[in-house]
């Protein structure tokens, strides 16, 4: 390849001569250290190059060479538990060769060349294949099942395979395509980040995904293949949102993108995934994730590409026929590396300094989530789930803004409410889901028929509770009628007793679908009752201060094993204690009504 | 290789731009020396072929184009890093400002630094007992954390950084879950870094620090309002290198205080003006969130280790304004906050936290049963709940004057006084063990009615909450 020399280094751009055939996003290397970078502009001869490693110590005759291919990452066997810098360099390998700092100019391959793998064909040789058919599989641990796949774009007769223990770059088996060409198939593909993995076509979505965070589950549902965001201010509790997500979520494989945050709270995630069982396979969460690292003091522009290296990951894993949630952490950073380079190069600044084409870029990034049919034929989706970081918590400004226009689910979170200690701090009156109609057969048919209704009715009465709180404010509670007393009552159990959720409490941490709706069931059937007691005389004072009311609040906390028998007592609780004739509410009432009424006459 | 040329063309601000180098790196060491006789640092911003951006730490006062000297010296700026720095005060470049004499350097360190890889950190989960108790009770520090003291002018926040400094200390781990483990013993270390602060505000650090004998384990580095506003890039990474030295290769357990990071903030933002870079908001640069990332991210501990770094930044924030860049980028990359808040001040509490938009991140981490005791996060959660609670009784109040509270709501307007009086407010010298911090709290949260002890469990209700009967204070047992 050409090698050209460097004519300028301002920050993490360099500017190079001579590079020839070099084409737009070509990978180079930079310097005699090799550091990796990428063509991003061209101007005759002259490119410009986003290194993604600190340039210290780079200028001008240095030289660069080009690799004459695209930003690429490695897909096989290898990947998941692993942690990747910006660019998929394994970071436990960068420790391990050269210490707890990152150096400069250190490289390792995204899988190990050493590992071996056992691999078990599913098609004969012979069998017609094409680019996404599965030839077999690799058992890559207890929970994930690696599908190795024909590369995209071959295609023809599949001449030999055969079963063995394998490195990745082995040859496990060759198409002869239809030109008489043979093409040899690894363990490993590659695949250049900024290109969509291709599919099928893709497929409305329907099934919600289940995260066990009961604002998130009930009022705002994500589905499948959908898309996301978490916009908030700085300690409204993204991150915990973040990881709850990526906990608890019945994704079968979660890439998580650290993206220019903090470097503790990848460590939190390397600590505690490995200790943490996935409820679903009982193994460790670690098993099924993997994670993309670029903390906000790695390099700027391996940040810039990290998005992109963890989405063509997750699309891979979709390809297989899985079900993938890919958690980016936070975009804004990402927007922010956007701005900064093309600060270096001198573009004219759109909106507060981004670039012209942030809400370009946005849209495409989160374009490529979604649930299809892959090439293989199988059933797969990629979840998208990005958290924006406004400054100030300003709404209006252009990541959130270019990021609401494609994204189909908004969990808007308060600082207010974090104040409040209400957690998680999910507005519930502006967020939104777009996928309420698409999840609601889904629904229907595996939690109950009513779930809809008592969601809706709870939210109204949310929405109810906000109105009546300005006459609150202003004339005082004693204004409102005992029926819209009792409404606040019901909001504010609903908020205390069912959207207040601990993520860092064992037994409140994850509500299955089913005893969310059960838990709605007990909050609304108190407010039936006590309004039909009411309506039959008894006082609100009494009403609000039948014991039950203390196993409500409590039920959040019961186990799943048990929800249903202790919801059950806790119902038959209710209908005992808040009978309208001659329960003991009632009764208490108008027996004092009695005493009351006969001092005056 | 040393080279000097006599090329400058232009000065700007800060900048020179120096034409006809050869073999000039990105972020190179420069020394200048103008006609006057004025010699100073500076680095290179820019490299264009043959012309390189140079940015002078000290001002280009007494440059003038074609005769000032310009040395590339080959390196980048770095520290001579030594276990004699203890003790010392150095200016803002390092060097020695106490009169002493120079260092004599165990190694030279780039005051750059390198990131930590991911893996290799260690997570901070640590306590460490302030003596504070808005602090200690509400929003823990743990060792290898950055918690910034958001401030505004005119509020103590230099006194409690000197409370926090002087008090600090790890705990043991406990076996008992109802017991608080002993203070252990350790190698701790102050790194100060001040930056455009005025000389009464580091006289009075200094004073501190000698009236404790603290400063035998302290180093100083102070750029005053009247050094360089250049130099104050510098600062807070030479700080940083001196303490990474400390804690990685001397085993040391340093907490660094960085005071004012509004005026490095300023210092960098006067640089990017003068490069007429294109401005993010309020003219500071577009990369100032990954410039502070540099500093702050510099916090941690790191496995097989035994020294940690714990940050206190200080930035007083322009109008008390939260939302202004400084302290928002801050916060998007600091593990948490503490917020000083004008009217408590004005209302004379001391430490004026405002305890309901301060928060430390980390502090699920760091307390529990072995590192605090069991009740600790039921415990604060219940303190957050019932004073924010009180908080908006008091405001309804005051629309609707006090007869229109409810009983439940008066009991926690009752609360929120004797919290703000009693947990919050404390004596500048007062230090409070952990016990002391949560009996006052379980002092106060029986004031309120019991059934509204819902985010404490029931098991740690019984064992700590005071008997109501129980003539006089100190009911909490346990």
């Amino acid at each position: 390849m050409q090698q050209g020399t460097i004519v300028k280094v301002a920050g993490p751009l360099v500017v190079a001569e001579g590079l020839g055939e070099a084409r737009m996003y070509d990978l180079v290397r930079v310097g005699s250290q090799g550091l990796m970078g990428e063509i991003i502009e061209m101007r005759g001869d002259r490119a410009s190059i986003q290194v993604y490693e600190e340039t210290e110590g780079l200028g001008p005759g240095d030289p660069v060479e080009g690799t004459g291919a695209p930003l690429s990452v490695e897909l096989g066997p290898g990947m998941l538990e692993a942690v990747y810098d910006g660019v998929q360099r394994p970071l436990d390998v960068l420790e391990a060769t050269s210490g707890s700092f990152l150096k400069r100019g250190i490289s390792a391959p995204g899988l190990s060349r050493d590992k071996r793998w056992d691999f078990v064909p599913v098609l004969a040789p012979g069998a017609s294949v094409q680019g996404g058919a599965v030839v077999g599989t690799v058992q890559e641990n207890k929970v994930i099942e690696h599908r190795i796949m024909v590369p995209p774009g071959v295609s023809g007769t599949l001449e030999a395979i055969a079963a063995g223990t394998y490195t990745v770059t082995d040859e496990i088996g060759r198409v002869s395509t239809g030109d008489g060409a043979k093409v040899p198939l690894r363990l490993m593909q590659t695949w250049p980040v900024r290109i969509p993995r291709p599919y099928v076509r893709k497929v409305s979505v329907t099934e919600p995904l289940v995260t066990g965070t009961r604002v998130i589950d009930t009022f705002f549902p994500l589905t499948k293949g959908g898309v996301a965001c978490i916009p908030g201010p700085f300690g409204a509790g993204k991150t915990v949102t973040q990881h709850q997500v990526a906990k608890w979520s019945n994704a079968e494989v979660v890439v998580f993108i650290g993206c220019g945050e903090r470097g503790n709270e990848m460590t939190d995630v390397l600590m505690e995934f490995p200790e943490l069982t996935d409820p679903y396979s009982g193994e460790p969460l670690m098993k099924r994730t993997v994670l993309v690292a670029n903390t906000s003091n790695m390099p700027v522009a391996a940040r810039e590409a990290s998005v992109y290296t963890g989405m063509t990951m997750a699309e891979y894993f979709r390809d297989m026929g899985y079900s993938v949630v890919l958690q980016a952490d936070s975009t804004s950073r990402w927007a922010e590396a956007m701005r900064e380079i093309s600060g270096r190069l001198e573009e004219m600044p759109g909106e507060e300094g981004f670039p012209a084409y942030l809400g370009t870029k946005l849209a495409a990034f989160y374009e490529r989530a979604g649930r299809v049919t892959t090439l293989g034929g199988a059933d797969g989706s990629v979840t998208a789930v990005g958290s924006v970081s406004p400054p100030g918590g300003d709404l209006s400004e252009p990541v959130v803004q270019n990021t609401l226009r494609v994204v189909k689910v908004f969990w808007a979170l308060q600082d207010r409410l974090a104040y409040e200690r209400h957690f998680p701090a999910i507005d519930w009156l502006t967020s939104y889901s777009l996928y309420l109609d698409k999840v609601e057969p889904f629904w229907r048919e595996n939690v109950s028929a009513e779930f809809r209704g008592r969601r809706d009715e709870c939210m109204r009465m949310l929405q109810r509770e906000n109105d009546l709180a300005e006459i609150v404010r202003l004339v005082g509670l004693e204004a409102l009628s005992g029926e819209e007393q009792i409404l606040m009552e019901t909001a504010k159990s609903i908020r205390e007793d069912f959207l207040q959720q601990n993520a860092f409490r064992d037994d409140d941490q994850f509500t299955s679908l089913k005893k969310q709706d059960e838990l709605l069931r007990i909050i609304l059937l108190f407010h039936t009752r006590a309004i039909a007691a009411h309506a039959s005389g008894g006082a609100l004072r009494e009403i609000f201060a039948a014991p039950v009311r203390e196993r409500i609040a409590r039920a959040k906390y019961v186990t799943e094993d048990e929800a249903q028998a202790v919801l059950d007592s806790i119902a038959a609780d209710i209908e005992t204690q808040l009978v309208a004739e001659g329960g003991p509410i009632a009764a208490a009432t108008s027996e004092r009504r009695a005493v009351a009424e006969g001092r005056p006459s | 290789m040393i080279r000097t040329y006599t090329t400058t063309r232009d000065i700007v601000g800060p900048l020179l731009l120096v034409e006809k180098v050869a073999d000039v790196k990105y972020n190179e060491l420069v020394e200048l020396e103008y006609p006057d006789g004025t010699r100073t640092l500076g680095n290179v911003l820019e490299i264009d072929r043959d012309v390189a951006l140079v940015q002078a730490f000290g001002g280009t006062r007494g440059s003038n184009p074609y005769e000032t000297k310009v040395r590339f010296l080959g390196r980048s700026l770095e520290l001579g890093v030594s276990r004699d720095m203890l003790g010392r005060v150095f200016d803002g470049l390092g060097r020695p400002r106490d009169g002493g004499p120079e260092i004599i350097p165990d190694k030279r360190m780039s005051i750059y630094g390198e990131p930590i890889n991911p893996t290799a950190r260690d997570f901070p989960d640590d306590f460490i007992q302030t003596g504070v108790s808005a602090i200690d009770g509400l929003n823990p520090l743990v060792r290898g954390q950055k918690l910034p003291i958001f401030s505004g002018s005119g509020l103590p926040h230099n006194q409690l950084a000197a409370q926090i400094a002087r008090q600090s200390a790890v705990l043991n781990r406990s076996d008992d879950p109802g017991k608080v483990g002993a203070k252990m013993e350790g190698e701790f270390a102050v790194v100060f870094a001040a930056m455009g602060i005025t000389f009464e505000d580091a006289d009075f650090f200094e004073g501190e620090f000698r009236s404790t004998a603290a400063i035998e384990r302290a180093v100083l580095f102070l750029n005053l309002a009247d050094d360089p506003a250049v130099e104050r890039i510098a600062t807070p990474r030479m700080a940083l290198t001196a303490a990474e030295y400390l804690a990685y290769e001397c085993d040391m357990h340093v907490l660094v205080i960085l005071t004012d990071m509004t005026y490095y903030c300023e210092a960098l933002r006067e640089v990017s003006a003068a490069r007429k870079e294109v401005p993010g908001r309020r003219g500071y640069p577009g990369y100032l969130y990954t410039d502070l990332a540099t500093i702050y991210e510099r916090a941690g501990r790191i496995k097989g280790r035994k020294g940690s770094i714990t940050q206190v930044p200080i930035l007083s924030m322009p109008d008390d304004d939260k939302t202004h860049p400084i302290p928002d980028l801050t916060g998007y990359i600091t593990e948490g906050q503490i917020i000083l808040d004008r009217p408590l001040h004005r209302r004379g509490i001391y430490p004026p936290v405002a305890v309901l938009p301060s928060l430390s991140r980390l502090k699920q981490k760091g307390i529990g049963p072995g590192k605090t005791r069991e009740d600790h996060a039921d415990l604060s959660n219940q303190l957050f709940g019932a004073y924010a609670r009180g908080i908006q009784a008091k405001e309804l109040a005051v629309i609707l004057g006090e007869a229109a509270l409810s009983d439940s709501d008066r009991a926690f307007v009752a609360f929120a006084d004797a919290f703000e009086e009693r947990f919050i407010a404390q004596g500048e010298h007062e230090e409070r063990s952990v016990e002391e911090t949560l009996a006052i709290g379980w002092e106060l949260v029986a004031l309120l009615p019991r059934t509204e002890l819902k985010r404490i469990k029931d098991e740690f209700v019984e064992k700590y909450l005071p008997v109501p009967e129980a003539v006089g204070p100190g009911g909490a047992e346990g």
